[in-house]
């Protein structure tokens, strides 16, 4: 096998649901080693994709490979090498969380230790709690901690903090970027698009059964989207401009104005803003009504749609 | 580790949640006594069930109706728990997520087994100390008896089980599990001579009950335990285990064939 190795590959897949068509032709390929985030308003197709890939749904066309083996017909020898981590259940839960890592371990050929395992989760102090004892996010660590002690080759994590507070947010980063350093492959889907530009390589956003585009964490979207924004109040209102030389442009401004400009920002666009702007023109999204109270908009301004940019960088 | 070792993991594990899930504790595991309970106390003014004119050969209450409960036992504890414990687990996600994992069927299915086996053991042993202790019934003496009790037992529990499993594809939600298998089970034990008298019924009602499992196991049981002047108010004037075997079997049968067949981890796109 040449490196890089391909874990996932996916070409033309459609998935149909009776009239509904929930996939719509979609490919990309995931190497071996990557955190792939794909991404996506809810009924995009992320779930029909993710389910494909892990052998709970039949593709209705098109080709799919998972560590080489076609996931319709993946065996138990397959499901070994995989982890994964389904969005919430409601499992009953009267088992301890020791108990249950511990049955699944034994699923597995070489899996992980289980003390270890609960620490990393950070569930040491509750590993003898009853799952139906834990809170939310408690029960997702636990979620994750079954789909990774079978030290899985290729980790699926479909919402994985959903219900985690900041903090409990920031240690399962680590735990998943430590995953990352031992080889792990992970396909991830998030809403938290902090978290996908976290810890994603690559992303994918789909939307309506159509893969947008695809690229690296720090290119997707393309070069346009990534055009710095820079805001300031001037006599004539709030003013907006994008460049790709901010700099040059706030030097220009303090220069002609002689005093440091009103409300001066300049913002480069996140993933997040980066994404709205794609998934909103792709679904002509809700129109623009929430105008801005003191915006009388200004013309020839390319902004990203009403969001918060969360990269705020003031002069 | 192979698949029979990972069964008996999984029949462990199924036999801790299994004690320590309250309801099905309850409607399976200790309904039998409950009800073997309050109808030996209900009927108790109404004296003695079968005694001869001259005053001798009569039993209880609680021995009259002991083998109706036993047979009640076996199926509750196969057919209503696995159709409700299964349907339910389909619903909460719990098969999703070990469908995702190596987990063999056959391990998953050897695990419930165990649990049906272990479960149903104690309430059997449950019921007939219930019986002994509280309401005086006299056991039977004779090994033969044991035998037919060994045998219609294990055919029983194993057509009971797999029955289940069968079943549990019917149900549409986890939710609506318990309204669906229940019903089921409740008349099969009206009909089959557990609760009224079978020799009762009308006849088409007992041909009716004949199609069904729990009538065969009934029979089977009450020639195990009721004596031998009650032989001739059976159908025939005889216990016919050879037809309970047989018809049992028939059910065992099916309900393989059935499992194996109509089991799916999950509802695919649904």
């Amino acid at each position: 096998m040449t490196p890089p190795e391909i874990h996932v590959s996916v070409n033309n897949v459609r998935k149909q649901y009776g009239k509904f068509t929930a996939l719509d032709g979609v490919s990309f390929e995931i190497p071996r080693g990557e955190t792939f985030a794909l991404l996506g308003p809810n009924g995009a197709g992320k779930s029909s994709m993710i389910e494909i890939l892990e052998g709970y749904r039949d593709r209705t066309s098109g080709d799919a490979l998972v560590l080489g083996v076609d996931p319709a017909h993946g065996g138990l020898d397959w499901k070994a090498r995989l982890g994964i981590v389904l969005q919430s259940s409601g499992e009953s839960g009267n088992i301890t969380v020791r108990e249950q890592v511990a049955h699944f371990a034994a699923f597995y050929p070489h899996p992980r230790d289980v003390e270890a395992t609960l620490a990393a989760v950070g569930l040491t102090e509750h590993a003898s709690t009853r799952i139906k004892a834990l809170s939310g996010g408690q029960r997702r660590r636990v979620d994750v901690a079954l789909g990774v002690i079978g030290r899985p080759e290729l980790l699926f994590l479909d919402e994985p903090t959903t219900g985690f507070d900041p903090e409990a947010r920031r240690e399962f980063w680590d735990l998943i970027l430590e995953l990352k350093n031992e080889g792990t492959t992970i396909i991830l889907t998030t809403h938290y698009l902090d978290e996908a530009a976290h810890l994603g390589d690559r992303a994918g956003i789909i939307a309506a059964g159509t893969l947008l585009t695809i690229g690296a964490m720090n290119e997707i979207g393309g070069a346009d989207a990534r055009v710095p924004i820079v805001r300031w109040r001037d006599a004539n209102g709030p003013q907006e401009h994008r460049t790709t030389e901010p700099a040059e442009l706030v030097a220009r401004l303090y220069a002609q104005v002689g005093s440091e400009p009103e409300g001066l920002e300049i913002i480069r666009p996140s993933l997040e803003d980066i994404y709205l702007s794609l998934v909103g023109t792709h679904a002509s999204a809700p129109t623009a009504a929430q105008s801005n109270d003191e915006t009388p908009a200004q013309p020839a301004t390319v902004q990203p749609q009403a969001s918060t940019p969360t990269e705020t960088s003031l002069v | 580790m192979n698949a029979l070792a990972l069964g008996l993991k999984r029949a462990g594990y199924e036999n801790r949640v299994y004690f320590r899930h309250g309801d099905t504790l309850f409607f399976t595991f200790l309904f039998p006594v409950v009800m073997l309970t309050i109808f030996s106390v209900a009927f108790s003014s109404s004296g003695n069930v079968g005694t001869n004119p001259d005053g001798t050969g009569g039993i209880t209450q609680a021995a009259y109706y002991l083998p109706g409960m036993i047979a009640a036992g076996i199926l509750l504890s196969g057919v209503q728990n696995l159709a409700v414990d299964i349907a339910m687990e389909r619903g909460d996600g719990t098969l999703k997520r070990l469908s995702g994992t190596p987990l063999p069927v056959l391990s998953y299915f050897l695990g419930k087994f165990g649990q049906v086996f272990v479960t149903s053991i104690l309430q059997m042993l449950l019921l007939l100390a219930v019986a002994r202790v509280a309401f005086g019934v006299e056991l039977p003496t004779d090994l033969g008896r044991w035998a037919t009790f060994a045998w219609v037992y294990l055919l029983g529990i194993m057509t009971s089980a797999v029955l289940g499993i069968a079943l549990s594809r019917i149900p549409r939600s986890g939710k609506s599990a318990t309204a669906v298998i229940i019903p089921i089970v409740l008349i099969l034990q009206f009909i089959s001579g557990v609760y009224l008298r079978f020799q009762g019924l009308p006849e088409w009602l007992q041909t009716v009950a004949s199609f069904f499992p729990l009538k065969w196991m009934a029979q089977g049981m009450r020639a195990v335990f009721l004596p031998e002047n009650f032989e001739a108010v059976e159908t025939d004037g005889t216990w016919g285990l050879p037809a309970v075997a047989l018809a049992l079997g028939i059910w065992l049968v099916v309900g393989v064939i059935a499992a194996r067949y109509t089991f799916r981890w999950i509802r695919k796109d649904s």
